[in-house]
């Protein structure tokens, strides 16, 4: 097992497929002001999926680039968190998805700036700043829904109690971590799951939220057993290139 | 045959694609060139990840440089390199002067403690320098920039976010 690639996969493939979903709010949002930030934030995911993959490609050493990697893998190898690749739904469901994201996206940068790797600290480095803003404006949505009406009350309490089991996704610990942390270019992200723990209750605190009961934890996203949602997702994003191959635009 | 502070001379001339009133240079993209007697290296940084303009950039310093440097028998390169990660302390006193006048709220210094805190700084209207001005959305028209409102005279206009 090439645990390198393994692990940049994870990192490239989480934020290309939340870069994706947020990408199908354009046009959509709810205000014009929220449809070019939740775009926004897509295309610094976007951003930084393209520089992990690329990175991911030289790890594997068999010539694959970042359009290889992202045009044409199949569902079952692809490596993304679950909580990535939960359907958008209403803007609740998205900020709530945004907010535990963007919680974990925050430590993950920081630790991963401390990489003995030159490129992946290079990487956290610049992804730290966006994540650091992201997670401000997620967190801000989240407040100002959770301490706003009733109803934006009682919606976003639903997402946030449908989508934190997904989350424990984000905090698997594998071989591969374990190699990454042992050799000193990677991070292993339960050492940070009690600071985005934190960083939920006093979230839910403020905004007046109800933290979820633990509840037992979908995974599986890390091994590529994903959900039936991924496929169509992936469909939607390769049809033109799987299409026409050598297509240039 | 150009020296390196040629090409960056030169370099000076290409303009940032979305803010055309300041170029590569004073944007902080570009940071560093080499010349060889094979080869002009540039290397530029984006401002953020998922900056659409980094390509066309890349494309503009190729149309402009690039057939100079075959007039030398070189081979012009430009190169990314995420590291030391762009920042708008880069922006010197006088690329925020020109981004001010051309009606874009210039960023504050990051050591500013109040952008640690999540308080807002103090952004002045570029119209009518009025600082009763407040964030409409942490998002603008560009990934470098938010949208601001100033309560004095009603001008919507864009902030440069301080990263």
């Amino acid at each position: 097992m090439n645990a390198r690639f393994e692990y940049l996969l994870r990192l490239g493939d989480d934020a290309l497929i939340l870069g994706q979903q947020l990408g199908l709010w354009t046009g959509h949002g709810p205000v014009l002001e929220e449809d070019i930030a939740l775009t926004n934030i897509g295309l610094d995911q976007i951003g930084q999926a393209r520089a992990w993959l690329t990175l991911a490609g030289k790890a594997e050493g068999t010539g694959r680039d970042e359009d290889k990697l992202a045009y044409f893998r199949t569902p079952s190898q692809f490596r993304n968190a679950l909580l990535c690749e939960r359907p958008n739904g209403h803007f609740g469901d998205t900020i709530a998805r945004q907010f535990l994201f963007d919680a974990y996206a925050v430590s993950l940068h920081a630790a991963l700036s401390g990489s003995h790797d030159p490129e992946i600290a290079a990487i956290a480095r610049k992804s730290a700043k966006e994540s650091a803003y992201h997670l401000r404006h997620s967190r801000a949505w989240m407040v100002r829904l959770g301490d706003g009406t009733e109803e934006s009350q009682a919606k976003v309490q639903q997402s946030l109690d449908a989508l934190l089991p997904y989350a424990g996704d984000l905090f698997h610990s594998d071989a591969v971590t374990q190699q990454a942390i042992s050799e000193g270019w990677g991070a292993d992200p339960a050492t940070f799951r009690a600071a985005w723990d934190s960083a939920v209750s006093e979230m839910c605190t403020e905004a007046r939220l109800i933290r979820p009961e633990p509840a037992p934890e979908q995974v599986g996203g890390r091994e590529g057993r994903h959900t039936e949602r991924l496929s169509f997702l992936l469909a939607e994003m390769q049809v033109l290139p799987r299409t026409y191959p050598d297509a240039q635009w | 045959m150009r020296s390196a502070d040629d090409w960056l001379a030169l370099l000076q001339t290409v303009p940032d694609p979305e803010i055309p009133v300041l170029n590569v240079v004073e944007m902080g993209i570009v940071r560093g060139v080499e010349s060889t007697d094979a080869a002009v290296k540039v290397r530029i940084t984006p401002t953020y990840m998922g900056c659409p303009a980094m390509d066309a950039i890349a494309d503009d310093i190729q149309a402009k440089l690039g057939p100079l440097a075959a007039q030398e028998n070189k081979k012009l390169g430009v190169d990314l390199v995420y590291a030391p990660a762009w920042t708008t302390d880069w922006l010197t006193e006088e690329a925020k002067a020109k981004l001010e006048a051309y009606g874009i709220a210039p960023p504050g210094k990051t050591t500013d403690k109040r952008a640690l805190s999540g308080d807002a700084p103090l952004v002045r209207c570029p119209k009518c320098k009025s600082t009763a001005t407040e964030l409409v959305s942490l998002f603008g028209s560009t990934a470098c920039k938010a949208h601001y409102r100033c309560n004095d005279c009603a001008e919507p206009f864009d902030h440069f976010k301080c990263i």
